[in-house]
């Protein structure tokens, strides 16, 4: 699956089919601090992710 | 997972709550916690106009949309701070919803450009001054925002600061005992002397992943990138070390910040004692009228500083 990622913004291949849970986690990413978008829509930690998906991981911290 | 309230497919989880929400309850939950905190706190009522500080961020927009959603009369101002690469975008971001979302509901939105108004971009005068960027830029937002909302006759001035940025700002002010800035961490400040607005938070109760995720979820196109200016904030620094902790305890964040206000309360009269401590303290700027402490305010000494490097 594609996967986008921000902060930089770059594009990473991920082999799928997993979780989104596993995903963040395989990115050392944690789940308070980020959303995982499916095709445009929002998806919850236990979503199947398989391949072909493109998925966004977007932070959703500012520094404000 | 299915929504806690409907069992219909969920859209988000909420570890701190328990809770998963499909997305109309979802919308429904955001809704009602703003709506909850504005009653809660005493922030304003349905015939008071309000000015919203807008960023481009997704804070400041979902708080403008919840607002006009909730009913209320609420404007907004946008600050063009002139930062290369970054304010173009932002601006675009605030005037496309202010054209497709606010106008058609009666509202207004307000700007302020730096580089017109005070001759210089933002990184300009923080060099003329010396002072860092983000100290330059919070004095200018905070100004302008209780200018145009005193001069304009808002009943009161609206923050988007979420649960995140209240907790890690109680944080920073906890490791470093700085006990002076407590009582500002309420999410109602009052008018307390002549020349200041009452400033509100009515975001406090929601974090920042659940507003991120009202914007997606409400289709609200706001700036993702962060600011450039930002790079290595301590805030950023706080945030990050409460998420570690949330993720493994959920919960964290909610029992420190609120933890904190139920102490404040029960110490009685918080925001009383500011409204005393300001008005003993503070008097008219000599130069613009603004309250502060010296004989200038700092904005006024930064732009005098700022004109005399120039010149």
């Amino acid at each position: 699956m594609q996967v986008k990622l921000s902060h930089p913004e770059r594009t990473v291949d991920i082999k799928g089919p997993k979780k989104a849970r596993e995903l963040l986690r395989e990115l050392n990413l944690v789940q308070e601090a980020h959303l995982v978008i499916r095709d445009d829509e929002l998806i919850t930690e236990d979503e199947l992710l398989k391949d072909g998906d493109q998925v966004e991981i977007r932070p959703v911290i500012s520094g404000g | 997972m299915n929504c806690t309230k409907c069992k219909t497919k969920a859209v988000i989880d909420l570890p701190r709550h328990n809770a998963a929400f499909c997305q109309p309850c979802f919308t429904t939950y955001v809704h009602d916690q703003t709506a909850y905190a504005i009653k809660h706190a005493r922030m304003f009522g349905p015939d008071d106009r309000i000015l919203v500080a807008v960023s481009g961020g997704k804070d400041s927009l979902a708080l403008w949309d919840i607002l006009l959603k909730l009913g209320y009369k609420a404007d907004a101002l946008y600050v063009d701070l002139g930062i290369p690469g970054y304010s173009a975008k932002s601006r675009e971001k605030v005037e496309r919803f202010a054209e497709a979302i606010a106008r058609p509901k009666g509202a207004t939105l307000h700007t302020h450009t730096v580089q017109e108004e005070e001759g210089a971009g933002i990184k300009e005068l923080s060099n003329l001054v010396h002072r860092p960027t983000c100290a330059t830029c919070g004095t200018i937002k905070r100004y302008q925002f209780n200018k145009t909302a005193v001069d304009q006759d808002y009943d009161v001035m609206a923050t988007g600061h979420n649960l995140d940025d209240e907790a890690a700002r109680l944080l920073g002010n906890v490791l470093h005992w700085q006990e002076e800035y407590l009582d500002k961490q309420s999410p109602t400040l009052p008018a307390s002397v002549e020349g200041f607005a009452k400033k509100v938070k009515p975001l406090y109760r929601l974090s920042e992943r659940e507003l991120a995720a009202y914007a997606v979820l409400n289709k609200i196109d706001y700036i993702v990138e962060e600011c450039p200016m930002a790079k290595g904030s301590k805030m950023l620094l706080y945030k990050e070390a409460l998420n570690r902790l949330e993720t493994d305890s959920p919960g964290t964040k909610h029992r420190f910040y609120f933890g904190f206000l139920d102490k404040q309360e029960r110490g009685a009269t918080a925001p009383q004692s500011m409204a005393d401590k300001d008005r003993a303290s503070l008097h008219p700027c000599a130069a613009c009228g603004q309250p502060t402490t010296g004989e200038t305010c700092s904005y006024c000494k930064m732009m005098a500083r700022a004109s005399a490097a120039k010149s």
